[in-house]
């Protein structure tokens, strides 16, 4: 079963639950967890854990060979994200603004422009015990967080049985990244704080998953401090509220230092049960 | 020798723009015939990410051998500008046209 | 006219509150630009009345229509993003997977591909409670945030502030590091950059800051709840000196924030005690500096 996690925007409390409920769960069996927010992977500083593997990751870009080209001028206009340009007598690519279609390329009537691997980050995998994790970095500077997601989640497909559960950290927002992120989930914990900012992004997040078409239910963070607002949205809209985890500053504090935090909020743990326990319902139900 | 400024308007009085790849005008100032001429880049002020190395390659087509600028182009643009051998000065983007140019014909701007 | 872009890595930091916050001080003389587009909350604040919208396009999408297509399947052959697939025998686009390269649409060789706009959002002007002028937006669902509409907003902002002569652009920037923050940055006279004590907030610190020095931009940072972790905060506080970052203020732990948020009021509205102040002090602080 894969479960992704995420929110409408970042910092309400994403990646703290994925690493809590992943190190929990992984007391009892094998988990994978992957931090698939590619440009900020923030959940490696929560977890310690043995380097059992790195690897470089590339996309495909066109490389320009002089001796070939007659300066036709058809790549520059066949691509459209300004990634290859005329300049003179000169072709230059940009990798970076590159998406990888291939037109330019396949295009070029000289063979001008083959397609060659360039890096675009790094993929480690680390190993504590029975939890996996695996984090991908974009490199700065670097556009399409996309095919890096994709690259990641195909390495866990690889190297991974299916029977073992799955846990996504998403990229905040509604955009590709997340789109990408999510797509291949049975399953979405939407992360929010109970507060009107909260509540405007659970309702856009909400809209994204109902695009996408995924089951999911909402984890309340920091609950206690605003309104009932996002409790009231989600009693209206039938939307499971799997667990609140409650605001409380020994929290932040914790988090501060990069430490799990779960062992030591009681109530913490309470609630990480529930959500298992929801899981546990999802998967005797038929989901995969 | 042909200089260019990035700017928010077509005259020497005109304040200059501190950004490059959305830049509003080029003015381009030809030393030789002492002619001031504008090209409109605002098309590309809404543009995406990619519209450094686009209006880079514009300002290859105008043929400067000096940029004057405010911010400085990001590395995409910077590697356009080095391969057309354009010479670029940065931090101009609070002065106008008149005060830019001075300032570079005194040695006052920073090479990028 | 100057141009003030807070920024904070990621979110959570209170960087919102706290630019309402400025947003409100400055009053009738700052315009108020939303470029976090994604996930824009500065209206929860200010109340806009969302006058004037407009949708925006941006990038391509392609369409077969089914009328001039043989089905012959040289589409599905070249698009790498397996965007079109067979459905009910009929060669079709999903615009999900689209990336709009419109590779496709050279090659078809019944021209039966067309290459749409994309609606990606919508933007605004609204007038709001501070008496003066906001751009904001909205980000359509899993749309490309390319940095063009954040680049729309800013523009639009900057249209206003020459148009009516303000003093001052107070933008509340995007999170992370690609190019919706880059196209924040564009521009900038002063970036603030909001952060907190924690080992995730100096990462992403460190990292965001790379790119404002990039720009060769001044910057200030304040940071919030510093009162949470000490050890971290005099790290942050090593930082900034080293960097020449100037150094705004520290603020406290303070479920204020949340209050005010939850009234839907700017910390200058609801606070009593001096929480305020600091904000107040920070605000001439970075208008002496940049002026
Ligand atoms: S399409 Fe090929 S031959 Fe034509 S300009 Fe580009 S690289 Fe050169
Ligand atoms: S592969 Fe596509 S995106 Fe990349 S340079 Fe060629 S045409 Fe442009
Ligand atoms: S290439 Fe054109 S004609 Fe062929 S299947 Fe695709 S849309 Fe239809
Ligand atoms: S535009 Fe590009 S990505 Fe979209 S369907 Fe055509 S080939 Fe595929």
């Amino acid at each position: 079963m894969k479960i992704a996690i995420a929110s409408g925007k970042g910092g309400t409390g994403k990646t703290t639950l994925s690493v809590n409920l992943s190190a929990y769960l992984a007391e009892d069996e094998e988990i994978v967890l992957s931090d698939l927010d590619v440009e900020e992977p923030n959940s490696g500083l929560f977890i310690n854990a043995r380097m059992v593997h790195e690897e470089e990751k590339y996309k495909m870009v066109p490389e320009w060979k002089e001796d070939q080209c007659t300066l036709c001028g058809i790549c520059q206009e066949v691509c459209n994200f300004h990634a290859v340009i005329q300049l003179g007598e000169m072709i230059m690519v940009f990798p970076e603004l590159c998406h990888g279609c291939y037109a330019c390329s396949e295009l070029c009537p000289t063979d001008a422009l083959p397609m060659i691997p360039k890096k675009m980050g790094m993929l480690k995998h680390l190993q504590n015990d029975k939890l996996s994790f695996i984090e991908s970095r974009l490199d700065v500077g670097e556009e399409q967080a996309v095919p890096l997601i994709k690259q990641s989640q195909d390495y866990i497909d690889e190297h991974f049985t299916d029977d073992i559960l799955r846990i996504y950290d998403s990229p905040p927002g509604t955009s590709c990244p997340v789109i990408e992120a999510t797509k291949d989930a049975d399953f979405v914990i939407l992360v929010t704080e109970p507060t009107p900012f909260g509540l405007h992004d659970l309702k856009i997040a909400v809209e994204t998953m109902k695009e996408l078409k995924k089951p999911f239910g909402v984890v309340v963070n920091r609950h206690g401090i605003g309104n009932d607002g996002v409790l009231r949205y989600c009693e209206d809209k039938d939307i499971p509220v799997l667990a609140k985890i409650p605001n409380d500053r020994k929290i932040a504090e914790l988090y501060s230092e990069g430490k799990l935090i779960y062992n030591e909020v009681p109530e913490v743990k309470q609630e990480l049960d529930k959500i298992i326990a929801y899981l546990r319902t999802l998967k005797q139900g038929g989901v995969q | 020798m042909k200089i260019a400024f990035t700017t928010k308007g077509t005259e020497w009085d005109s304040m200059m723009d501190p950004r490059f790849g959305r830049t509003e005008f080029f003015l381009i100032y030809d030393e030789e015939n002492d002619e001031l001429k504008p090209h409109d880049n605002r098309s590309s002020s809404n543009d995406a990410h990619g519209a450094g190395p686009k209006t880079a390659q514009v300002l290859f087509g105008l043929d400067p051998k000096v940029l004057i600028t405010g911010n400085g182009p990001g590395g995409n643009a910077a590697s356009v500008l080095k391969k057309a051998r354009i010479d670029i000065y940065v931090g101009a983007g609070d002065m106008t046209v008149k005060e830019a140019w001075e300032a570079y014909k005194e040695g006052k701007l920073k090479k990028f | 006219m100057k141009e003030i872009v807070v920024i904070s890595g990621k979110g959570g930091t209170g960087k919102t509150s706290i630019t309402a916050s400025f947003a409100f001080l400055g009053g009738a003389d700052v315009i108020v630009a939303d470029c976090d587009v994604d996930a824009a909350d500065m209206h929860l604040l200010l109340q806009p009345d969302f006058a004037r919208g407009e949708d925006f396009y941006s990038g391509e999408l392609a369409k077969i229509h089914p009328d001039n297509c043989t089905q012959c399947g040289k589409c599905a052959e070249v698009c790498r993003f397996e965007a079109i697939s067979v459905i009910d025998g009929m060669h079709t686009v999903d615009p999900l997977s689209c990336e709009g390269c419109g590779y496709c649409a050279r090659i078809c060789p019944t021209n039966a591909i067309e290459n749409l706009s994309m609606n990606v959002g919508k933007w605004y002007i609204s007038s709001i409670k501070t008496g003066s002028l906001m751009v904001h937006a909205r980000l359509g669902i899993g749309a490309d945030n390319s940095g063009k509409l954040v680049a729309k907003v800013k523009n639009e902002a900057k249209r206003l502030a020459e148009e009516t002569n303000k003093d001052y652009i107070i933008v509340d920037g995007s999170p992370g590091i690609g190019c919706p923050v880059v196209s924040s940055l564009s521009g900038a006279s002063f970036v603030v950059l909001v952060t907190e004590p924690s080992v995730s907030g100096l990462h992403d610190l460190k990292r965001v800051y790379e790119l404002v020095k990039k720009f060769n931009l001044k910057a200030g940072c304040i940071i919030n709840k510093s009162d949470i972790n000490e050890k971290v905060t005099q790290e942050i506080e090593a930082f900034l000196r080293e960097e020449n970052i100037l150094h705004i203020v520290n603020l406290p732990y303070d479920e204020q924030f949340t209050k005010a948020m939850t009234n839907g009021q700017t910390i200058i509205e609801s606070d009593t005690n001096g929480l305020k102040q600091m904000i107040v002090d920070s605000w001439s602080k970075i208008k002496l500096t940049i002026n």
